[in-house]
């Protein structure tokens, strides 16, 4: 068995919060505790479609410590394949889903003096189980936290009237920017940066934050990707003895998965690592979207992530 | 089952001895007639009945003298347990670990009654019935990971976890294989394993690092790993070396049955959930060379092993002074028959001794 251990819950609540953001809520379906947490854990949903089987990951909002539910807020992608649109439109309350064990590739770094939260958009999600965990134990944070407008700021109003002197709220609409450079100069000695968001925003504040001397242990940031159609193409798997198809709504992961082969993943967003695979031959272009290889990895031609990466051209075959 | 504690002792006259049960549940850590470093994990669900794999945490007849045996050498040099601040969080997890594990697992000795942060803790073997209050340490007696590695055999690496590697930033160790937690105290994984010999050169430890650190919760991990000790000795640490290290000179062809002693760890490894730090238990086991002998697969087997180890890591184990007299005296338990795969002692299958 690939990825962490699995959990039944059943769908208890499902409650919009903007007009492209909702939130579900999963209680174990045998009516047990589920397992803490720490703040910035996901957990892989697996979504059941009439003949495919989507696993994404989501960030847990909910507190860490409430061992009665998990609460996670899906945002709606109408250019994706499907996965947020099937939680939005087919997943109803009662439902029975499975969901992974949490993982948490951004956990806190306890040593901290003091977390800097930076959220853009949907990337709020693992910084409020953060919060609650930093208010829990006492921990010293401030959350800067973009949106497009006030009407998309999900769960702004909460957090700004919970934590009035923690938390910063921008719209982009109103031409309000995070000041990161102002931002990311005064912080006190001890300090870790956190961030989660779109791509363009991470790049600045590591950017940034490196220009300003920050040690690269303080800088952390999650962005999962969602894999992206494209062009269907073939693969060889070599030790499996299997060539496959990969379709143009699919990750090569999964179909990996759909053809019986048991390949190893963790958050299926080009984060973790886990699935790295080998190639072993190849003709023609890799279309490489995981942060995990480095430059020099991806263009080598060496290695590929299939939860997220595509291949285009003739022959593909690799060590799986 | 009613476990009998017994009233032994790890030093000055080492009444420490194993029952037949305690001998037969014995890990013997070689499955094969060689050994060579591996990344030998497998996942730590459960085992044979009654064997040392059976439980999360095994509680065996040496419980009581082993928690006494902690508290002396704690007493002579507290720095044995140690935790740097920011792993409090972490230790939180590794008392709830214990608790709820012992509890379910031998519910006619431990107890624990949970009532939001108020949780009520009965160890019946040390006679504790205590009241505290969650993730407060002003309601504990220690630090929550002192307090609850006070009443759990083995010894406890809480490592944290980040920037891609795993860091020694706690930890209880009385009854460690000749190393230091105070030396290693905020060391990273390849900080504190560069002692160790091979092992680099094959890769070993960049594959097992990138394993623990895909330790997910709900799958903890375990594996074996082995070394000799002279006389039953728990607490063979660097900073009591000079106590310890000369009694190696203390074994003769007449006495080394007794004395000599396989030493077995059951490396257990847990992700926590709140710190998401790992826990490394390391549980020790001793059996003396003549109690082994009394499995026929055991004798053959640990004659072959000790036999055709590498030399360094006969003398990274430290016994390269007795091998040869080791060898001797187990030579005698091997005719030269085949042995069965795996670990266990086989006793109804594996044929008797041809002397």
């Amino acid at each position: 068995m690939s990825g962490a251990q699995k959990l039944a819950v059943t769908v208890t609540d499902i409650v919009p919060v903007t007009d492209l953001v909702t939130r579900f809520v999963f209680k174990r379906t045998d009516g047990g505790l589920l397992p803490t947490f720490s703040g910035g854990a996901h957990t892989v949903v697996e979504m059941r479609g009439d003949n495919t089987v989507r696993m994404n990951p989501y960030s847990l909002m909910s507190d860490p410590m409430d061992q009665s539910a998990y609460t996670i807020s899906v945002r709606r992608d109408n250019e994706g394949r499907g996965g947020s649109v099937f939680m939005h439109t087919c997943v109803n309350i009662g439902d029975q889903m499975v969901i992974s064990h949490p993982v948490n590739l951004f956990s806190l770094d306890l040593r901290a003096k003091k977390q800097l939260f930076i959220a853009g958009g949907i990337g709020i999600t693992p910084f409020l189980a953060q919060i609650k965990q930093s208010e829990r134990l006492g921990g010293r944070w401030e959350l800067h936290y973009a949106s497009k407008s006030k009407a998309l700021a999900a769960y702004g109003d909460d957090l700004l009237a919970k934590h009035p002197s923690d938390v910063n709220i921008y719209h982009s609409d109103q031409g309000q920017r995070i000041d990161t450079e102002r931002l990311l100069d005064g912080q006190p000695i001890g300090t870790h940066v956190y961030v989660c968001g779109p791509k363009s925003l991470i790049d600045h504040v590591r950017t940034t934050a490196a220009a300003h001397g920050w040690p690269r242990e303080n800088i952390h940031y999650e962005e999962f990707l969602a894999p992206q159609p494209g062009k269907p193409f073939e693969v060889k798997l070599a030790i499996s003895n299997k060539v496959i198809h990969v379709g143009e709504q699919e990750s090569l992961l999964e179909a990996m998965e759909r053809s019986g082969v048991d390949a190893p993943y963790l958050c299926r967003g080009g984060a973790c690592g886990q699935c790295e695979t080998q190639v072993i031959d190849y003709t023609g272009n890799f279309i490489h979207r995981d942060h995990w290889l480095d430059d020099a990895e991806h263009a080598s031609g060496a290695k590929i992530m299939p939860c997220v990466s595509r291949f285009e051209g003739k022959t593909l075959v690799l060590d799986r | 089952m009613t476990l009998q504690f017994n009233d032994e002792t790890f030093r000055d006259d080492y009444s420490f001895h194993n029952s037949d049960r305690a001998i037969k549940r014995f890990p013997f850590p070689f499955h094969e007639d060689s050994y060579m470093y591996s990344v030998n994990m497998e996942q730590h669900r459960g085992g044979p009945a009654d064997s040392i794999y059976e439980k999360r945490f095994d509680v065996d007849e040496h419980y009581l003298s082993e928690m006494r045996d902690r508290a002396m050498v704690l007493a002579d040099d507290p720095l044995r347990c140690q935790s740097l601040p920011h792993m409090t969080l972490a230790g939180w997890d590794l008392l709830e670990l214990v608790m709820v594990s012992k509890s379910e697992d031998y519910p006619d000795m431990f107890e624990l009654h949970r009532d939001g942060d108020t949780w009520r803790w009965v160890n019946k073997p040390l006679g504790i019935d205590h009241t505290f209050t969650f993730l407060d340490e002003a309601t504990l007696p220690y630090g929550p990971m002192e307090y609850i590695a006070r009443q759990t055999q083995g010894d406890f690496c809480v490592l944290d976890q980040r920037d891609d590697n795993l860091w020694m930033d706690a930890g209880m160790i009385t009854t460690q294989a000749d190393w230091s937690l105070d030396f290693d105290l905020g060391m990273n994984f390849f900080e504190w394993h560069a002692p160790v010999p091979l092992a680099h050169e094959k890769g070993i430890f960049v594959r097992a690092l990138k394993f623990l650190l895909n330790i997910q919760q709900g799958a903890p991990a375990r594996r074996l790993n082995w070394t000799m000790t002279v006389n039953p000795l728990l607490d063979t640490s660097p900073e009591n070396y000079h106590k310890w290290g000369i009694q190696k000179t203390s074994v003769t062809p007449d006495n080394i049955g007794a004395k000599q002693h396989l030493r077995v760890e059951l490396q257990t490894f847990f992700r926590l959930p709140r710190s998401n730090a790992l826990v490394f238990p390391i549980r020790c086991y001793l059996c003396s060379f003549q109690d082994l002998m009394t499995a026929p697969k055991w004798g053959r087997r640990l004659h072959r092993v000790i036999r055709d180890l590498p030399d360094e890591l006969a003398t990274y184990k430290g016994f390269s002074d007795n091998r040869s007299m080791m060898l001797d005296y187990l030579s005698t338990f091997d005719d030269g028959q085949p042995t069965s795969d795996g670990i266990w002692a086989d006793l109804d299958t594996e044929p008797a001794l041809i002397p």
